[in-house]
This record gives structure tokens, sequence and C-alpha cells, in this order.
């Protein structure tokens, strides 16, 4: 080993090649690492952009931006982390120790870890090189892809047509985002059917049936053998060993990959006969000091073609160098076709060519399906499993793999659509999460042994389900079962189209990154949604920051209030409240909302929490008095938000004689911080000077009070239906510590409360009680107090005030028009009455006036 | 359905200027309604006035789904109605009160109501 020098306590100066996925998990998990002592991890990737996620890289083209596909950016906010992008490696000194880049940056390391994953492979073919032929791997290759059927569509002034070489997973998702971009494609395959590596030829021709359905024309059974040129030397056509010319204006190449070995090879590391960094189950190259991780490693003679693979070997590594003994070994794996519109999934021996083996089918032409199970000769061991159309076995029987069914292998297939699919009593030894290593028995003992009541609760305990999320489902029932046995009760169903609580889908979500409604529903819905899950789902994106309320697919999931910003009042107009931080204002700022609602008539009071209110402002009005407020310095107080409310406080030691510590001060600080915060429903704080407690702050989700030392916190208290003193947390905190335990606080509040759920009976309901609580949120006992830190961190940093967005964005302006075929009309139907001064809407039988301006200033009616 | 239903058709808008799965208001004469566009594009139109609250609100609700029947949930106090038929489906403990529904249809990229008296 490299032992010059004095003795490291950590893992020195870490150094990864490759910005990808692999080496963001790398990062990720390195940064984690409490007990890692000393070290600097430099990442330096060739692509242009912030590590992100090539698997969802499709989704570019159903609208989510470039900039959305980045990866979680914390570890680049890390002191101890630099990230390097647009810059590849191109020398690598293993004597010396240090790697240089195109630009002239020499890196010395301590320990190196090659992540420089594949690259796509283009068979030798004529005519490969002309314009307008183009592989799917990169943002690059999307971006290229993109402007060139953008000038082509221009330059020919028709709908193009195009043609994906290739009819695996990938090539389908390259044919379906042509589609979406409007070019007509053929997708041609050398092998006899579609996912020729993953599907025998029932499923292939299942597949090729549902995508043909979907307007992908498919040759099989022929080569690409020659791309033609055009006169203008353009790609214009492609000949395929058949005999046919396709007519095509883009060729894209989904030929395979292969791994990105030369740097590795060109220094002299050991490479495997078909590419790949040769590397043990330790991830360790042929030279100590390097490690090689993702799609560029070969392990037992093998290169990975997913990421789940490559995460658990990131994994392996961080836990080598902190000292641990972590092995990779290879998990079964599956395959799952995506981002086409149709379902396809298949594990293990796909072709039933294990000596004996006997094939259980099921096909149904009209539903468009396909279902096959795989077993050994005396049909009680599972042994593969192939499904197109309707894939819903995939999760729960690839884990099995390997194992006896338990039924008889027709009692799964049976029921068309399989809508009660067999239950099978999992052993307790087969893994059930393949990413996270978690069995089937520890999974039980965390319901029996460790109390955890939910598949949320399972997740944090034991970190099963949290990396791809595809063995959630049958975690779900295997939770399930437990509780049911244990005699707790589980119904978590959040309406008719979801059937598991906020908390859990919060937990899906996040592991899952998943981004949309759409993939939300997708993945562990049904339908389209309601008025009931939609605002879920937008609230959890949005604490997850990954879908802003404002953002335009928000918009059919918002409630009427986060859609435009104001609380709905009883007539059909809405209120207006901006924060006041602190309940403070100043008489210049006091005067812009006493003009304001001059103007526009508005109904104007001092609130139940320390600001001023508005009612009346017409849909319309809206973005007109918003303007204003903007401009004199105010924004959103969020009074229409499940978020943050206002912090309530006192004047404290600025003024009072017997306050101890400055809560004012203290509450601006929260107040600022929690702003905005999407939650699973409205929290409030409040904040005292001292223990007289003038601003109620025990009846509040968070309270905190000024102590001789310091601050205590209590959490869990409410107003409203059924009030409840909140509970001492913690005691005689600093100002940082407070912060730090409230942001905890909260962030697991976030992931893990029920929707319309307050602090208070969450609180109540804490599994182990205060006790437990206080432990995981003040003594950090379950090691996720970096991770709650950093998810309150990227809210804090990612905060806009949304109305001076709203008021930036024309496109979002235009939901404020009330009238679509008569934009400057109000609702001719309202009527307002005066009363002490100001105006109120009509009551039935009462004749009012339309204009809160004028009908504040009619005659009042007699009491 | 007779020609003069054609006769009374009132262009409200553009497809684009409707967002998919929300709704939007439009004024044609006395009637206020509560157009709709769904994600596959299809148009549906019920009044904009919330039975319960009188208040002209339903085209601001959360459009969604029962047993995949399209739906609309009043923002004020949360029934839920068929959009396609007007149905009350969820009164919310209250007497259903079913909506009046709108023809409407797509010329072109013109979204065009049809309002008989
Ligand atoms: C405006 C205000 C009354 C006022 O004129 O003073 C008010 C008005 C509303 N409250 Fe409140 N609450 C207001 C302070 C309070 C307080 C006092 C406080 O915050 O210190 C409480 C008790 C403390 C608490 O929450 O624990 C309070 C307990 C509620 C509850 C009961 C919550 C519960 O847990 O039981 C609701 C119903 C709900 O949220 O589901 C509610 C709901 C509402 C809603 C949002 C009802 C609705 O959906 O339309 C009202 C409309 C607000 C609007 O148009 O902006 N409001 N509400 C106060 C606004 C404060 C602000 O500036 O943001
Ligand atoms: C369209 C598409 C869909 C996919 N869908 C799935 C899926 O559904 N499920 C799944 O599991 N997998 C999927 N994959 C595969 C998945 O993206 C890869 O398994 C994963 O990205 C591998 O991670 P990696 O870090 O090893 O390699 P990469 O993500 O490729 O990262 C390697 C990075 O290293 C950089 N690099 C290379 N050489 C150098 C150098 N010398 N210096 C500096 N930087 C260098 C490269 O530019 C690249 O940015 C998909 C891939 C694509 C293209
Ligand atoms: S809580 Fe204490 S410091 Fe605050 S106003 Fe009351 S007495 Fe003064
Ligand atoms: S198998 Fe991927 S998270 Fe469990």
């Amino acid at each position: 080993m490299h032992s010059e020098g004095t003795a490291r306590t950590g893992p020195g100066r870490v150094v990864v090649v490759g910005g990808g996925m692999v080496a963001h998990r790398f990062a990720e998990q390195l940064c984690a690492r409490a007990d890692a002592g000393d070290w600097h991890l430099t990442v330096i990737g060739e692509e242009p952009h912030l590590p992100y996620d090539r698997v969802h890289l499709s989704e570019v083209f159903d609208g989510r931006a470039d900039a959305d596909l980045a990866l979680a950016p914390e570890p680049w906010a890390d002191p101890r982390v630099d990230l390097v992008t647009g810059d590849p490696v191109v020398a690598l000194d293993l004597a010396a120790q240090t790697v240089t880049t195109r630009a002239g940056r020499v890196e010395p390391y301590d320990a190196l870890v090659l992540a420089t994953g594949s690259r796509a492979w283009v068979p030798r073919t004529e005519g490969v090189d002309l314009p307008g032929v183009l592989c799917y791997r990169t943002l690059g290759d999307v971006t290229d892809l993109r402007s060139w059927v953008a000038d082509r569509g221009s330059a020919l002034g028709r709908p193009l047509r195009g043609a994906v070489v290739g009819g695996g997973v990938l090539g389908l998702e390259a044919a379906a985002a042509l589609q979406k971009l409007g070019v007509a494609p053929t997708v041609v395959e050398f092998a006899d059917r579609l996912m020729a590596v993953q599907l025998d030829a029932g499923g292939g021709e299942a597949l090729r049936v549902l995508v043909t359905d979907l307007g992908l024309d498919v040759r099989t059974s022929a080569a690409a053998t020659r791309v033609v040129a055009g006169d203008d030397g353009r790609v214009a056509g492609l000949d395929l060993s058949t005999g046919e010319t396709l007519d095509a204006d883009v060729v894209v190449y989904s030929t395979g990959i292969r791994p990105r070995d030369g740097l590795a090879r060109a220094a002299g590391l050991v490479v495997a006969e078909r590419g790949g960094v040769v590397v043990g189950p330790t991830c360790r190259t042929s030279d100590p000091a390097v490690w090689a991780i993702g799609e560029c490693a070969s392990f037992e003679g093998e290169c990975a073609g997913l990421v789940a693979p490559g995460n658990a070997m990131a994994d392996v590594v961080v836990d080598q160098l902190c000292g641990g003994v972590k092995g990779y070994s290879k998990a079964a794996d599956g395959t799952k076709l995506k981002g086409v519109g149709v379902d396809a999934a298949s594990f293990g021996d796909v072709l039933a060519l294990t000596p004996g083996a006997l094939e259980v089918t099921f096909a149904d032409p009209v539903a468009k399906t396909y279902r096959k199970l795989v077993v050994s000769d005396d049909a009680r061991v599972l042994l593969g499993g192939v499904f197109v159309g309707d894939i819903e076995l995939y999760s729960s029987l690839r884990p099995m793999l390997g194992r006896p069914l338990g039924a008889d292998p027709s009692a799964f297939l049976a029921p068309p659509g399989g809508a009660a699919p067999v239950q099978t009593d999992v052993p307790d030894d087969v893994v059930l999460c393949s990413c996270s290593n978690v069995s089937a028995g520890t999974v039980r003992a965390a319901v029996t042994e460790h109390g955890c009541t939910s598949v949320g609760e399972v997740k944090a305990c034991t970190r099963a389900g949290t990396v791809c999320g595809s063995c959630v489902p049958l975690l779900t029932t295997v939770v399930n079962r437990t509780l049911e046995q244990a005699g707790i009760a589980v119904s978590s169903a959040m309406c008719e189209h979801f059937a598991m609580s906020r908390a859990e889908l919060y937990a899906l979500v996040r592991a899952e990154r998943l981004r949309t409604f759409t993939e939300v529903v997708g993945a562990h819905g049904k339908g389209r949604g309601c008025a009931v899950c939609r605002p879920v789902v937008a609230s959890i994106l949005s604490s997850l920051g990954i879908g802003h309320v404002l953002q335009p697919d928000q918009a059919p999931l918002q409630d009427t209030n986060d859609h435009l910003l104001a609380n709905l009042q009883k007539d059909g107009t809405y209120s207006v409240v901006p924060r006041m931080p602190g309940g403070e204002v100043t008489p210049e700022r006091l005067l812009v909302l006493a003009e304001v609602a001059r103007d526009f008539g508005l109904f104007t009071r001092v609130t139940g929490a320390q600001r001023i209110a508005m009612f009346g402002a017409r849909q319309d009005q809206l973005p007109a008095i918003w303007r204003r407020l903007v401009d004199a310095g105010f924004e959103s107080g969020q009074a229409y938000g499940k978020s943050l409310r206002a912090v309530k406080t006192c004047v404290g030691q600025a003024w009072c004689r017997f306050g101890v510590q400055d809560s004012a001060s203290m509450a601006v600080r929260l107040e600022l911080r929690y702003r905005g915060l999407r939650s699973p429903h409205k929290f409030k704080v409040g904040v005292s000077g001292c223990a007289r407690e003038c601003a109620e702050a025990r009846g509040k989700d968070v309270g905190v009070i000024a102590t001789e030392k310091g601050w205590n916190v209590y959490v869990g208290g409410n107003g409203g239906f059924t009030p409840r003193h909140a509970d001492l947390l913690a005691e005689d905190l600093d100002d940082d510590r407070l912060v730090q335990v409230v942001d905890r606080f909260l962030a697991l509040y976030v992931r893990s409360a029920d929707r319309l759920q307050r602090t208070a009976p969450w609180v109540a309901a804490y599994p182990g009680g205060l006790e437990e609580l206080r432990r995981v949120v003040v003594e950090d006992s379950l090691g996720i107090g970096a991770e709650l830190d950093a998810e309150v961190e990227r809210h804090v940093s990612g905060y806009v005030d949304e109305w001076r967005a709203t008021l930036d964005d024309p496109e979002k302006l235009r939901r404020f028009t009330p009238y679509l075929n008569d934009p400057d009309a109000a609702d001719p139907d309202l009527a307002y009455v005066p009363q002490r001064g100001q105006a109120r809407p009509a009551r039935p039988g009462e004749h009012g006036h339309h204009d809160l301006r004028v009908a504040r200033t009619l005659e009042e009616a007699p009491l | 359905m007779t020609s003069d239903v054609v006769a009374d058709e009132v262009r409200v808008c553009r497809l684009d200027d409707l967002l998919p799965e929300r709704g939007a208001g439009a004024l044609v004469g006395e009637h206020r309604i509560a157009v709709f566009r769904l994600a596959d594009d299809r148009l549906l139109a019920v009044q904009q006035r919330d039975p319960y609250s009188g208040a002209n609100v339903l085209s601001r609700g959360i459009v969604g789904d029962v047993d995949g029947a399209a739906t609309v949930t009043s923002p004020m106090f949360k029934q839920v109605w068929d959009l396609a038929t007007g149905a009350c489906l969820d009164a919310v403990g209250k007497e259903p009160v079913d909506l009046r529904t709108y023809p409407v249809r797509l010329v072109g990229d013109e979204v065009r109501v049809a309002v008989t008296p």
C-alpha cells in the first residue's frame, strides 16, 4: 500500500474521474459518512453539465428542462468537495499518483476512482458519419437531436421521418423521443424481436403489437447496411439487409454501449477482454490506489449496463475507503422498459435455457398482455419471468428468483389482469431489496422488533426500497402482512387513486426521484387523480425541491389557493396577506398597504397571527395588487399554502424589561428560513422573549422560549379544533443549534406526516413517543441528521418569492384571467355592502354594489 | 341535434389558452361557463356557479377522475361532479345538486361552446 509520509486518518485526497450518475452516488455517500476521517474529494467530469440523471434523459422531451435532470446538488455544496465540469482527464500517472486534464489541471490523489461510464457504440457501416446520424446517451446528444430535427424540419418544410437502429430498451426509448419531436420513427432490429436480450419470442411479439399501436414502425430480422446521403450530403435514407430502403431524415444508432476504459488502458491497468477495467469484489483495480465503479468497471468479465450495480459499487468503495469491509456481489437484475408508454419487463432465465425448465405462459391477445413464468422441472422453483403489457407481477416475483414459489405457477398468471395475485410468504432469507441488500427477515424484524408501523418507517429503518424503488410493492406487501399478523391495523389509502399514505408516497417519490404527477401516478397509483391526491403530490414534489408550485406542469395539481397564490373567500374573491416577519412593519410600508387597500377597496384587518390581511381581491386584480406590494418590498405570506404561516413573537429583549433574549430577531430569522416550505399541513412558529410567554409559543407547532442560557424548544402545539400545548424537546440551545434542531424536526415532519396532519397529532403518534423523537431529532440516533439538514438547506437556497416570480412571467399571469372570451370582464355577480367603514360580501337578500370601493361609501343599514 | 345549436355556438378562446387538466371561465350572454381541457385535449363545459356556495368558481376546481370519469371538485366545499354529465358524485353530506353542462368542441384551434337558452 502507499504509505509514504505520516499515517492518514481518513481517505485523504480522493479523485473521481467522470462526473456521471455513479460518481454522484459516490460523492453523496462519502459526504454522508460521519466516520470517514479526513478527506477531500475532487470530481472531474468531461460533460459541461452538473452530474445529471441519465436514466431519465428522455424526460426532456416531456417538457422537463435540461437543468432539472441535475442530480441532488448537495455534495457540490460540501466544502470538502470540488467539482470540475467540462474538462476531461486525459492522462493518468500511476507512479506519480496524479491525473491531468485537457485544460492542464494536475490533480494528485491518494485514492483514485474511475467512473467514466460507457459510450454509445456504433458499428462500422457506410454512411454513419453523415450529418444527421446521431446517438442517444448524453444531454449533448439530446441537444444535437433537437436542433437537427428543428433545422431539418424547417429546411425541408415537411414532417420528418426517422430511423432508429437497435430495438433494445434504449432504442425504443429513442424512438419514443423522436415521436415526441414530431418525427415518425421506424425501429430496425437485427434480431427477430424487440428487446431481444430480455424477451422471448412471445414477449417480443406482444411488445411489437403494443408499440405499433403507438405509431412506431418496426422491422425485425433486418440489419442496417448503409446510411444513404441525399443530394445535399445529409442523411436521407437507410438501406436494410432485406433489400428495403427506408426514407429517413434522421438516424439514431442505439446498438449497444462500450465501457470507457481508454484512460485505464493507456495507464497500464488490467482491462478485460470484452472491455472494462477489471475489478474484484472490493472494486479495486490492478493498482491498489485505483478503484473503478459503474459501467466502466468489469466484474466477473461483465460490465453492468444499469445504474443499480454502479451505485452498489460506489457504496462499496466509500466503505472500503473508510476502513470498512463491504464487498460487491452481483445482484439478480431484471430489466424494465420505460419512457415508451408500454410496459415490458423480465428477469432471470427468460428463454428457459436451464435444463428441464418449464414455461407457464398466459397470453391475452385482447388485452394485449403476455406473461410467462419459467420454473424448474418440478414446477416449484422460479427461474425467470417475462411480462409485457401487464407487469404487476414483475416486482413481487423478481426477488423470488431461484426460490420455491410456494404455489402453482399458473395460479399467479390465471386471474386476468393479475387482480389478486397469489399471496406467497417470502422466506426470511430472500433478499427483498437488492439495491440495499435487505432480506425479508430484516424487514419483518423492523416491524416485530423495532416497532415500525408503516412502510415509510421500515424504509427509514432498513434502507430497503430507498434506491431504485422497484422492490417497494413487495416491501409494502411484506410490511403490511407482518403488521396484520402482529394485530396492527393498516389502512393508509389516500384516495381511490393511491393505496398508500402521504408519508409512504413521499418516500417513494424521493427514492425514485419521480418528477411529475404522471410519473407518480404511473408508478404508484391509478387514474388521473383527484382533489385529494393531486395537491398532495404537488406538495411532495415541492418539498423535495423538484416541482416548484409555479412550474407549469404543477398547475393541474394545485388547488385554487396555490394556483393563484391567494386564499379563496366565500364569494370567489381572494385575500392578500403579505409576509410581515416578526409582526414588524415600517411606517413607509404600512403606508403602501394602506394605499393599496384604499385603491382597491379591500377589507383590511389585523389577523390572529400578527400581520395584515386584505380581503375581497378579485382574481383579475391579484397581479396589479401584488405588483405594488412587491415593488414596495413585500413578499408572499403563504397564507394560502400548506406551509409556514407566520412566526409569532413578542418585542423581547429589544424593548421589554423582562426579556432575556432577542426573540424578535430570532423570529425573523426563523420566518425567513422556513418561508415557502411546503409541508403536509400548515405550520406555525412562536418565539417568546422569556417564560412569561407573551407570544403564546407553546400553542404553535414549534414554540421557542428564551432562557438565561439560550432557547428552549417545544414541539407539537396547536390552537384550532383540538388545542394542545407543545412539549419540551430540547433546552438551553444556542442560536445555531436551535435552528438545527428546528430544521431537523420540520424536515422529519415533512417526510413522514400524513396528509393534513398537523404536528400535534404527528408528535402524539410518533412511534416511541417524544423520547424517541428527541433521540432522532436532537441526538441524531438514526444518523439522518445531515440528510435532514441538507433538505432544509436546499429549500433555503432554492427559495424564491412566488409572487415576484409570477409577476415576472407573462405565461403565469394568464391564469389570472377570469373570463377568457372577455379578458377585461370581472365576475358580474359580486355584491358588497358597507360595514364599519369598509365593505363585506352581501348576504342573501341584501342588495349590494359590485364595486368594493363604492360599496364602502354607501350608507350602512342600521343594525 | 338540430342546426340551431351550431348557430348559437360561440368561440370562447383558442385551445392554447387553456391549460391541460384545468378549467377557465367564459361569459356567454347570461351564461357563466366553466370550460375544461383534459390531458387528452378533450373539452368539457359546465356551469361556473357552484350551487353550494353560489360563487362563480367551478373553473378553479381540481380536475380528476372517479372510476375513470372526468370530474371537477369545487374549490369551495369540495363537492365532486362528473364533468361530462354534470352529475353530482359526492355532495359532501349535502343534497346532491347536478350541474348544467354545455356542448363544447374544437373547430380548428378554436374552442366553441354551444349555448341554448
Ligand atoms: C385570517 C385568519 C383569521 C383572522 O382574521 O385573524 C385566519 C383565517 C383562516 N383560517 Fe385560521 N386564520 C388565522 C389565524 C389562525 C389561528 C391563530 C394563529 O395562527 O395564531 C389559528 C389557531 C392556531 C393554530 O393553527 O393552531 C387558526 C386555526 C385555523 C384552523 C384550525 C387548525 C387546526 O389545527 O385545528 C383552520 C382549518 C384548517 O387549517 O384546516 C384555519 C383555517 C383558516 C382559513 C384558511 C380557512 C379557509 O380555508 O379559508 C381562513 C382563511 C385565511 C385567509 O383567507 O387568508 N385556521 N387560524 C388568521 C390568519 C393568520 C395569518 O396571518 O396567517
Ligand atoms: C436513455 C438512457 C436510458 C437509461 N435508462 C436506464 C434505466 O431505466 N435503468 C438503469 O438502471 N439504467 C439506465 N440507463 C443506464 C444508466 O444511465 C447508466 O447505467 C448510468 O448512467 C451509469 O453510470 P456511470 O456513472 O457509470 O456512467 P455515466 O453516467 O455514463 O457517467 C460517466 C461520465 O464520465 C464522463 N467521462 C468519461 N471519461 C472521462 C474522462 N476521461 N474524464 C472526465 N470525465 C469522463 C462521461 O462524460 C460521463 O459524464 C439509461 C441510459 C440511457 C442513455
Ligand atoms: S414574553 Fe417576556 S419578553 Fe416577551 S413581552 Fe412578554 S414579558 Fe416581555
Ligand atoms: S431493489 Fe432497488 S430499492 Fe429495493
